[in-house]
């Protein structure tokens, strides 16, 4: 392409020793942005394997004393120095599910409501609130949780799910009490009011995207907006859709702050969603520092690897299901 | 034997270099124990109003301190859970309690006001293990016959951090309840086997605030600041006691420090018929033959300032001095540190 170019200027004699230095400066400044955006890519990568190298190597003492049984090991008793990972890891998915039944339907559903059904004028209220609702700081909703939410739900909420469910198998389980205010079902709530606005504006976006002259199309041959938003909207936005949905799963998965006010910090597995219990990163706040060196640090940094894997995992899975359901549908 | 004076030595050599560097550097160094913060701070701005001398106190955990001092980025350690004799001798420590202060089951229960309510150790340790559940049970009626009792489940609320104040609160469990001993233990982060975990005191209180049928424990001073309702406990001698300054220095005044080395003594269920049981002290810890040796010598004399000059602003603040016999004591044992 520049041998060209400098090939047919080739009359204008003395202009072309100028032309080609200048061409030269460009490749070089080219060729110099291309390594600058490179070496930032791979100063991310190397970021991040510097990071799992170092969980790694804080991790080993620990792993290499309990093995796998620090996964599946429920007891955690620093005096004793046996580590088991299972309660947190049982609490930080626990509440994960919690948060993500409550938050996806019902953002997905503002968001249908933004983009469908709402009136223009109340429109951009609605959206900046939502907006907002995600700029609140995460140790705000643990207070907010602790002090209001929490003393709410032992009153209402919680005496009422135990009374319901007494007499049902296997929900008599799942809210047996006492009703503490704090515990799981409280941490799921509150998981899910901080991932909702992630949701919500995440689809609202995508569902911006949907080309007008199917939705009228459709609306043309006689569909319902229910129909619509079934059979047109979400399927052309599934890719972005679950995006959004993972990543407020992400962050469902490693929030701390919240989290640690109204878990309850338990190491006890029970089957009551209405108990307290611990999650990963809740454990981690709590103990790292008073945490004698050795097997104890060593074990909070096992913990630390583990919410990597099982973040990894998440995203892994959800990457798995986007590229099936592509495949199915010829997209 | 010999590795520890091999490492003296090269403490001592290093600490040589140190010396004239640090000689300008007039502010002390210390980290540890929460409950102490307060009153170091406390301390320090009225000494260094006097002697122009500051301290720089990391409040960061009775653990965290031993880590320091162990670490020797600073020049004193705090604990609410004393070292044994052989890890001082192993480490080159002195050893020194400094402030006392009580620990104190506070509950939130309908109708009961402050000090209504009395409990006992196994009564509380039977709580804690989860094996009494509401608070009508048939234990705690037989110690508050007078009281009305709901009969609403207990929700019980523990320390989720590493602390000295569990420690001390389980250490008095395990002496008065066998079966504490066996299934849980004394520690500064035991397994709990039931309740809530709350970071710090301020967390517990706020726990057993807002939790309508809670039980906590927390330092006196979070108690009496939140105004929370607090039970009477029944001591050693059977006797019930309320939760007081003159109750915790009786617990101390009781005690054997100069037969303890390294004044291990921890002050739960002290005999004497007004001990308050679950008392406590906080320990300094210092090296022998410190590395930074300027630095300690101004450290000793700000904890014997204390001594002096303290006792009265330890009382505003809800903590209780040492007793002067144990006073007379530590001014012995701060003479070792070599200057």
């Amino acid at each position: 392409m520049t041998d060209m170019t400098v090939e047919a200027d080739v009359s204008s004699s003395e202009a072309a020793p100028d032309r080609a230095s200048a061409l030269r400066f460009l490749k070089m400044s080219d060729r110099a942005f291309h390594w600058m955006t490179f070496l930032a890519a791979v100063f991310v990568l190397a970021l991040l394997g510097a990071i799992i190298v170092s969980l790694i190597v804080g991790a080993s003492p620990a792993l290499s004393t309990f093995g796998f049984g620090f996964v599946v090991n429920e007891r955690w008793s620093p005096s004793r120095e046996i580590f088991g990972a299972l309660a947190p890891i049982y609490g930080t998915i626990v509440t994960s599910i919690i948060a993500m039944l409550i938050a996806v339907p019902v953002g997905l559903g503002i968001a249908i409501f933004l983009t469908e059904l709402c009136p223009m004028a109340l429109r951009r209220p609605f959206g900046v609130a939502i907006e907002l609702l995600a700029g609140v700081p995460s140790i705000i909703y643990g207070i907010w949780g602790f002090f209001v939410l929490a003393p709410l739900l032992k009153e209402t909420l919680q005496p009422a799910l135990i009374d319901i469910f007494e007499h049902v198998p296997l929900l008599n389980a799942l809210f047996a009490g006492p009703a503490y205010g704090i515990g799981m079902l409280t941490a799921g709530l509150i998981l899910a009011i901080m991932i909702l606005p992630f949701i919500t504006a995440v689809s609202r976006d995508v569902f911006q995207t949907v080309p007008p002259v199917l939705k009228e199309a459709a609306f043309g041959v006689g569909c319902t907006t229910w129909e619509v938003v079934g059979n047109i909207v979400i399927p052309f936005t599934r890719v972005g859709l679950v995006g959004g949905v993972m990543l407020a799963l992400g962050r469902a998965l490693g929030e701390t702050m919240a989290v640690t006010f109204v878990i309850g910090n338990s190491h006890n597995i029970s089957a009551s969603i209405l108990a307290p219990a611990t999650t990963i990163s809740a454990s981690i706040a709590n103990e790292f520092q008073e945490a004698s060196a050795g097997l104890y640090t060593s074990s909070l940094v096992a913990l630390g690897l583990l919410l990597f894997v099982i973040t990894f995992l998440v995203l892994s899975a959800a990457r798995l299901m986007l590229m099936r359901i592509e495949r199915k549908t010829g997209g | 034997m010999n590795i520890s004076s091999s490492m003296r030595a090269a403490v001592l050599a290093a600490g040589v270099g140190l010396a004239s560097a640090s000689a300008f550097a007039a502010d002390i160094t210390g980290a540890g124990s929460t409950f102490a913060f307060p009153i170091l701070s406390k301390w320090s701005e009225a000494y260094k109003k006097e002697t122009n001398n500051g301290l720089n106190y990391q409040s960061i955990g009775s653990g965290g301190g031993i880590k320091q001092i162990l670490a020797k980025t600073v020049t004193f350690g705090a604990t609410d859970a004393p070292l044994k004799a052989e890890d001082l001798e192993k480490n080159g420590l002195l050893q020194f309690p400094f402030i006392m202060g009580g620990i104190v089951p506070v509950v939130n229960l309908e109708g009961v006001k402050p000090g209504e309510l009395s409990l006992d150790g196994v009564v509380l340790a039977d709580i804690y293990l989860g094996k009494i559940k509401k608070w009508d049970d048939a234990a705690i009626k037989k110690l508050n016959p007078s009281v009305k009792l709901p009969s609403a489940d207990i929700v019980v609320v523990h320390r989720a951090d590493g602390s000295g104040t569990s420690f001390n609160f389980t250490n008095y469990l395990s002496k008065v309840s066998a079966d504490w001993k066996d299934k849980v233990g004394e520690n500064q982060s035991p397994e709990w086997p039931t309740g809530v975990g709350s970071k710090g005191n301020e967390g517990v209180a706020g726990s057993v605030a807002q939790t309508k049928g809670s039980i906590g424990y927390v330092e006196y001073a979070y108690a009496k600041q939140n105004k929370l309702t607090y039970a009477d406990m029944v001591n050693k001698d059977g006797k019930k006691v309320e939760p007081t300054i003159a109750a915790f220095q009786a617990a101390a005044a009781n005690a054997d420090w100069a037969k303890a080395p390294g004044y291990y003594v921890i002050l739960t269920d002290q005999p004497g018929a007004a001990s308050w049981p679950i008392t406590a002290s906080t320990f300094i810890l210092v090296y022998k033959d410190p590395q930074d040796k300027a630095a300690a010598g101004e450290a000793v004399k700000f904890f014997k300032w204390g001594f002096e000059k303290g006792a009265k602003l330890a009382e505003e603040l809800d903590y209780i001095p040492m007793p002067a016999p144990v006073v007379a004591l530590v001014d012995k044992t701060m003479g070792e540190v070599k200057k």
